[in-house]
């Protein structure tokens, strides 16, 4: 009976179906999103963190921040909608560092699944949490006066490019959290990038107040760039040069980074 | 597609390892390490910690890439056949790897979808090996809430899924209380019975000897022996002698007074007072033991000779006990050393 199994599966050494790695995909995504579910205050800490810093700028250091030509809320708003996907993606680099942790990496690699599914299972999942993050934060950002100003096609578009970079960023966030391999030191070491990003960027405060040796980084960095992009979408004004240059931010960060991930994975089991 | 030299090159060993090594760093994990286990039968890799023998069961899972040497599973190599050989092993481990946060259900029905198999089979099989598990209670319950037991028994499970015709037990009883390892070994047995082969890893000589037909002492890194329990217990030839004294003081000193009889190094129990000599003879050299004993004025609680047991051999071979035989206090004397 032993002898039969084998040679039937010796027969079959080709490389994986597409529909097979697909599926695989969708069994670990699956996985993912069932352990997010079910950690409701991780998944209630990565709405709420978002959601302070809005309240933080809008109605404590708001007040002092004048921006000319627009009202604060709505040039600091979609700042913080790129935020919320960058603060969801930190919680990739813990996950993947406490599955290698916890030995189940050895599980999954012992099994005929495509390989990459455990990573992409990983990003889809978690871009999923962010999506929710970014729909309650969008919520929130109209109840406390933040308007759309453009057509509905525009404001869609800023939508997906906000999920777009918060997807390809999910991917930095997996090659830190497969490079350390330590829960509580992916956590901290995750803060980093999204720290010098997100602060270091118009989010927050136009670009032109910061010190001249940093406008250079400030000014041409993804995230301020994709910001820019989004405030035109939502707010009017040229909107293409920044379009494209955030555009291709997100795909050189998502073939850069899967790249790496890719790598480390491979490395960090063998 | 088959290639026909490749099918040439298959043996009839499920499992084959030939002269495999791995460094890590500067420690040699494994050294020119070669055995095969046959097709139905249960193999066990006895050792100590840090004897490699997690490091062999990582090699032949694909998980591990061996710094030489060749491994084969079904015949195929693990390297240049790795997703096949995936798709025909089953691996559980020392440390349950079943997702936490998942139901025992779901844990078993993602193993069976990544084992690629239709979602009315994995269905069926869950439900079939959470039944079979003693489970079906728990199946629908997060795993966090499980006890040691019932973790171990739903990652056997979870290795089963695929229906593997080779199965890697790496250590798939340490830690658990005796009620628990009986039931998971007479499940090995079952699995056996039905052909499946296995190759486990252990650190106790009775659980070796319990399961396994043949097997591969595995001490720093080598084979230090291999065989049937039988066979190694012929190695060393012949029963051991054993001497229990009334007095804690007279330990040494009888030791001292036997030691010209051992034919391997002897071992002292100093909780128990006792001596265990491995000795070529039989009623001759218990007599000659009790003379001079007598002789010197050791007072005996016990003097007996018995045939040797697994512990004795693998001490005999490695200079060193096992878990089982590796009591606190436990002082080994011999000739050699």
């Amino acid at each position: 009976m032993t002898d039969v199994a084998i040679r039937q599966s010796a027969a079959k050494a080709a490389p994986l179906p597409l529909r097979l790695a697909v599926r695989d995909i969708q069994g670990i995504t699956r996985r993912n999103l069932l352990r997010i579910i079910r950690t409701p205050q991780l998944l209630f800490m990565s709405i709420v963190q978002p959601a302070i810093i809005l309240l933080l700028f809008r109605y404590v250091l708001g007040g002092a921040i004048r921006v000319p030509g627009v009202d604060y809320v709505d040039f600091v708003v979609p700042g913080i909608f790129l935020e919320a996907v960058l603060i969801g993606g930190m919680t990739t680099a813990l996950a993947l560092a406490q599955d290698l942790q916890a030995g189940i990496v050895d599980r999954f690699r012992s099994l005929p699944m495509a390989r990459s599914a455990f990573l992409a299972g990983r990003t889809l999942a978690d871009v999923c949490r962010s999506v929710l993050a970014l729909a309650f934060i969008i919520g929130l950002g109209l109840a406390v006066g933040f308007r759309f100003h453009t057509s509905a096609g525009a404001c869609l578009a800023g939508v997906a490019l906000i999920i777009a970079f918060g997807y390809a960023f999910t991917w930095v966030y997996a090659a830190i959290g497969l490079a350390v391999k330590d829960p509580q030191t992916a956590q901290m070491a995750a803060i980093l990038p999204m720290f010098i990003l997100f602060f270091a960027s118009s989010a927050l405060v136009p670009v032109s107040t910061m010190p001249g040796w940093l406008q250079p980084f400030a000014q041409n960095q993804p995230a301020t760039v994709t910001i820019n992009a989004v405030r035109a979408l939502f707010e009017g004004g040229p909107v293409f040069h920044d379009l494209w240059q955030a555009a291709l931010w997100c795909v050189g960060i998502f073939v850069v980074f899967l790249t790496i991930s890719l790598n480390l994975y491979r490395k960090a089991t063998a | 597609m088959t290639d026909p030299r490749q099918a040439e090159r298959r043996t009839d060993a499920a499992v084959e390892v030939e002269g495999v090594t791995k460094r890590f760093g500067s420690t040699l994990a494994l050294d020119d390490v070669s055995f095969s286990v046959q097709p139905g039968e249960v193999l066990a890799l006895l050792g100590p910690n840090g004897a490699g023998k997690t490091t062999v069961i990582r090699v032949l899972t694909t998980l591990l890439k061996p710094d030489s040497g060749r491994a084969r599973v079904a015949g195929l190599d693990v390297q240049k056949d790795a997703r096949t050989i995936r798709s025909m092993i089953g691996l559980a481990g020392q440390y349950a790897t079943v997702d936490e946060l998942l139901t025992g259900r779901e844990n078993l029905e993602l193993i069976g979808l990544l084992y690629h198999l239709d979602k009315a089979v994995y269905r069926h099989r869950a439900q079939d090996a959470l039944d079979r598990m003693s489970l079906t209670g728990a199946g629908d319950n997060q795993v966090k809430t499980y006890s040691g037991g019932m973790r171990r028994r739903l990652d056997l499970a979870a290795s089963l899924i695929g229906r593997p015709p080779v199965l890697f037990l790496d250590e798939p009883t340490t830690g658990l209380d005796p009620r628990t390892r009986n039931d998971l070994w007479q499940f090995i047995e079952e699995l056996v019975a039905e052909g499946t082969t296995v190759l486990l890893t252990t650190q106790y000589m009775e659980e070796a000897e319990h399961l396994a037909k043949a097997i591969v002492v595995l001490d720093a890194g080598r084979v230090a022996a291999q065989g049937t329990a039988d066979e190694l217990k012929d190695q060393l030839g012949g029963n051991v002698l054993e001497v229990q004294v009334s007095k804690r003081a007279d330990l040494e000193k009888a030791a001292a007074l036997i030691a010209g009889l051992a034919s391997a190094p002897l071992r002292l129990d100093a909780d128990l007072n006792r001596i265990s000599l491995p000795v070529k003879g039989g009623a001759r050299v218990l007599i000659a033991a009790g003379r001079a004993l007598d002789d010197a004025g050791v007072e005996l609680e016990d003097l007996g000779i018995r045939r040797p047991s697994l512990d004795d051999v693998f001490l005999a071979i490695t200079g060193h006990p096992t878990a089982s035989g590796n009591d606190p206090g436990n002082a080994s004397t011999g000739g050699d050393r």
